[in-house]
């Protein structure tokens, strides 16, 4: 009796030690415990997230000096050298950088926009590559549109000149905030606020929230296929799959409505996203529309870890640009009428 | 020696024995046992929707004439018996007057007409499906209509840097069920087509608790000291939508508001 009690007492002890250790949630393994593995590589692994995937969650700037098309007299040069960089950062920071667009050289403007208004402090922008642009390839600038998209877009302006101002049809859709223009897809930088974009993942899906307009796309990662062709969407349809460590997000199903740089519904998206430090992931993306560019482009960001907060933007809730313009014109109108016109 | 062994080895018995029924019998289990995440935490990932007439009115009800003639009774009011535990809202007198006038008058007043984003509790009961994504840092919550978006902070409580429509979210777990605690509303939504209103001093907790594989249980509490004479509670459950390839789609409903809010605006033929 004396031999078989301990016995027992530790039976339940194990049992119940058994039993706790169950409750506990299973650790992820941490890059930290991926570190003190012997042997282990030096070369950085991107995180897991809980089921397995690459963690590419947190909240990133994309924001950059590096311009979309590459400053004429480059060629084919596609990179600076560090010295190189470092001398047209100090000229970038000198000088004016303008609300948005292309950003590189310093130029002068007549009109500064002081965005510092809006928390943005261009003195702190920087080179995140040392790309000569975000175009990638020897070219490193939007292939030249087709004649017929020429055309095509040519129609669009025609059928609005003279009517910019009739009614709300007639405004640009940012001003409708219906889509802004830094918050269709693909993701470009612009120098200034709402530049914001925060990851969560959760399993099957990767979903990005931009900032500006709190523009929300949750991304299915399964792969599956888009939704039918004639449902058209203002920022497309967007499925994703993993290929090892890098999401690719393929977009299509475009309404005609929102061209970019003059592209038709044709245009078909290819994102990439790769994490490739804690606070780094390549934004990688392509464009190709058949009936708009003879050829697909590339252009590739490197987006920044950032501290939020990421604010609400509730454009439309607070939308008194187009009533303020709409009504300036009914007036301007009234007194144009006055005078016989 | 051996004596001490035995004490020793009895005592730890005890201690485990102790232990074990504090386990069982302290906790209370729930009844359903939702799947982990690989973190751990029940798993709420998934589109869901409310199936319910909260949104017509939290309040019990019959059916009632439409607010359009002309869309008949393809847009009158269902019936229902109401989402509000106890069926009454607690107004005080000035607020239960202010009810009054943006009932009589919701089509002109209630900002889901003017596709406004629809505030906390509302986006969870309106007739559209929403997404949860669920990480272990931050939870959002993807609603369709109108693009309405929240991010649930899973860590450390941290504070609004301002009011917004969607207000700010901590969040946390007690057992099953994710607690989130929404502060910083703005006083711009309603609750409901019904003309339930709230002030800036709007204070919502919320519960979700997985109650079956495809159902959730939605519970709000409801605080306002400048509108209600004391806390009142909604509860409801969320179904999932389990086609197949079930999505959240685009509802970027501003362009089908734009003839009522700009529409006079608009130069004349």
């Amino acid at each position: 009796m004396s031999h078989r009690l301990p016995a027992l007492a530790v039976g339940l002890a194990v049992m119940i030690v058994v039993a706790l250790l169950a409750q506990l949630p299973a650790t992820a393994q941490t890059p930290a415990s991926a570190a003190k593995a012997p042997a282990a590589a030096k070369a950085w692994m991107v995180p897991r997230a809980p089921d397995g995937k690459p963690d590419l969650q947190g909240i990133w700037s994309d924001n950059t000096l590096t311009p979309l098309e590459r400053p004429k007299g480059l060629g084919a040069k596609e990179f600076y050298t560090d010295q190189e960089l470092a001398e047209n950062s100090k000229k970038a920071r000198e000088g004016n950088v303008g609300e948005e667009g292309e950003l590189g050289a310093a130029r002068p403007n007549a009109v500064r926009y002081d965005l510092e208004l809006y928390g943005f402090d261009p003195s702190k922008l920087r080179y995140t590559s040392k790309r000569t642009s975000l175009i990638v390839g020897p070219e490193g600038v939007v292939p030249p549109m087709l004649p017929g998209a020429r055309e095509r877009n040519a129609e669009i302006t025609a059928k609005n000149k003279g009517h910019e101002f009739d009614s709300y049809l007639n405004r640009p859709l940012s001003e409708r905030c219906i889509l802004m223009g830094q918050e269709q897809i693909p993701m470009r930088p612009g120098a200034n606020e709402g530049n914001l974009l925060q990851i969560v993942q959760g399993q099957g899906y990767v979903s990005l929230l931009h900032e500006i307009d709190h523009s929300t796309r949750v991304i299915p990662t399964d792969g599956r296929a888009h939704v039918p062709q004639n449902i058209r969407l203002w920022q497309g349809d967007s499925v994703g799959h993993w290929e090892g460590d890098t999401l690719v997000v393929d977009t299509t199903n475009f309404t005609n409505r929102t061209p970019f740089r003059g592209s038709s519904e044709k245009l078909h998206l290819i994102e990439r996203f790769t994490r490739t430090a804690d606070n780094t992931m390549v934004y990688q993306f392509t464009v190709e529309d058949p009936t708009t560019w003879a050829k697909p482009w590339t252009a590739e960001i490197a987006w920044t870890k950032t501290k939020g907060p990421v604010y609400e933007w509730a454009c439309h809730e607070g939308n008194t640009m187009i009533t303020t313009i709409l009504r300036g014109a009914r007036v301007a109108d009234a007194e144009a009428a006055k005078k016989g016109k | 020696m051996q004596k001490q062994f035995r004490n020793v080895v009895v005592a730890s018995m005890a201690a485990a024995i102790v232990l074990l029924a504090a386990m069982l019998g302290g906790a209370q289990a729930p009844a359903y046992r939702a799947p982990r995440t690989g973190d751990g935490k029940p798993n709420l990932n998934g589109i869901w929707q409310a199936l319910n007439e909260a949104n017509w009115d939290l309040q019990g009800h019959a059916a009632g004439h439409g607010p359009v003639a002309a869309l008949g009774a393809a847009f009158s009011l269902p019936p229902s018996l109401g989402v509000v535990e106890g069926d009454e809202i607690p107004y005080l007198p000035a607020a239960a007057a202010k009810k009054k006038e943006n009932q009589a008058n919701w089509t002109k007043l209630d900002p889901e007409v003017k596709c406004y984003l629809p505030g906390v509790p509302r986006a969870a009961y309106l007739p559209y499906p929403f997404q949860i994504v669920q990480g272990p840092q931050n939870i959002m919550m993807a609603y369709q209509y109108a693009g309405g978006v929240r991010i649930i902070n899973m860590g450390p409580a941290t504070k609004a840097p301002g009011d917004s429509w969607m207000g700010w979210s901590n969040g946390r777990w007690e057992g099953e069920t994710l607690v989130v605690d929404v502060t910083s509303l703005n006083d711009q939504t309603w609750f409901d087509r019904a003309g339930n209103f709230h002030s800036d001093a709007l204070h919502v907790v919320e519960r979700y608790t997985p109650r079956s594989a495809d159902t959730l249980m939605y519970e709000a509490t409801i605080e306002d000291p400048k509108v209600f004479s004391r806390p009142w509670k909604i509860s409801m459950p969320l179904y999932r939508r389990v086609e197949k390839n079930a999505r959240i789609l685009e509802y970027k409903c501003v362009e089908f508001a734009e003839e009522l809010l700009y529409g006079p605006l608009s130069k004349k033929p």
